[in-house]
């Protein structure tokens, strides 16, 4: 009886131990400290950002077109499709942070 | 006119360093520069480290800031199970930080100024995330490109936005540093130029009005040392997210 109680009070020192050893938690708010730092980091990817999804998309439907003779067709196809992905990824750079 | 010309791009042109022995092997001043980053991120730990005091003294705590600064990193971002890829991470930041701060002294060469070496950092980083999510997804990761809750007659326009949104990443992450390393070394270079211009089209009175272009100068020293730490920290911040993204995909 007396063995068991010192055997949980063991085990929760143990995990308290445990606990302090990983360090303490961070919180959600000290996330949002460095948030002039997350606005200049977004600030520096959001352009490029949206650029590359465009470039990619063009740089596709050119090479499709290659493959099947189909200039330009495909190309002009991927523009739009390059847009909006280049907007999807804006999205989640944004959201990302929220 | 003759005199002082502006060559803005003939800082990034590459030659043969160490002597006649890196001449027979093609030993670029762009591979000195990494040696030398490399050398002195592994100098700085094992001097920093040497002591290991419970108190840490300066070199110690700027070491030991740099690991705290990326270990957080990896946890906030990747998760716990992100520590997994903390040494990659490290290494990856250590070596753009090293290359960007190595860049701004004068004569020094800025290899994170080249494409070439930017797109492969982080090409390296997009097949290792899309090889990190085909390992702990298996072919569930394909669904990755499938945004959940939408109706099923949208996905053929999705997937091809999503496909193309994913092979935007190492565009997008390669065309930043490489953009901005440029664009700051050029800016430099062009406002130093323009004093020399001034000073040999006008003489005394040139003189006096470049102290402008020098006061931008400076000003620019300061903003790009703020771009080099920046830019090392969006470089190892992205490729963190790229791996929560393939550990936890979505």
């Amino acid at each position: 009886m007396d063995k068991d109680r010192d055997k949980a009070a063991f085990e929760a020192r143990l995990k308290a131990a445990e606990e302090a050893a990983r360090g303490p938690k961070r919180e959600r708010a000290q996330k949002n400290a460095g948030s002039a730092q997350r606005a200049i980091e977004l600030a520096m990817r959001l352009g490029v950002e949206m650029v590359a999804a465009m470039v990619i998309a063009v740089v596709i439907g050119w090479g499709l077109d290659r493959l099947f003779h189909t200039s330009p067709w495909l190309m002009i196809l991927m523009v739009p499709v390059g847009m909006v992905a280049g907007l999807r990824n804006l999205l989640r750079a944004a959201g990302k942070d929220k | 006119m003759a005199g002082p010309k502006i060559d803005a791009l003939g800082q990034f042109t590459l030659t043969t360093g160490l002597g006649p022995l890196g001449r027979a092997v093609d030993f670029t001043n762009s591979n000195e520069m990494m040696l030398a980053g490399a050398v002195i991120i592994v100098l700085l730990f094992a001097l920093g480290l040497r002591r290991r005091a419970l108190v840490p003294r300066r070199l110690q705590a700027l070491v030991e800031l740099m690991y705290e600064f990326v270990h957080n990193m990896c946890v906030d971002t990747i998760g716990e199970e992100g520590l997994r890829f903390f040494p990659l991470v490290f290494t990856i930041f250590s070596f753009i930080l090293l290359g960007n701060l190595l860049g701004l002294f004068p004569y020094f060469f800025t290899f994170t100024s080249h494409i070439a070496v930017t797109l492969s950092l982080a090409l390296f980083v997009f097949v290792f995330s899309t090889g990190v999510g085909f390992y702990t997804h298996g072919l569930k990761f394909f669904k990755f490109f499938v945004p959940a809750g939408v109706p099923g007659w949208l996905l053929p326009l999705l997937v091809p936005i999503e496909i193309i949104s994913y092979l935007s990443r190492p565009v997008s992450l390669s065309v930043r540093l490489f953009a901005n390393m440029t664009a700051g070394h050029v800016m430099w270079e062009v406002f130093a130029g323009f004093m020399l211009l001034l000073t040999a089209s006008f003489g005394i009175l040139g003189a006096f009005a470049s102290i402008v272009p020098l006061g931008l100068n400076i000003g620019l020293a300061a903003l790009e040392l703020l771009v080099a730490g920046l830019q090392a920290y969006v470089f190892a911040i992205l490729t963190c997210l790229y791996l929560h993204d393939a550990v936890h995909m979505h």
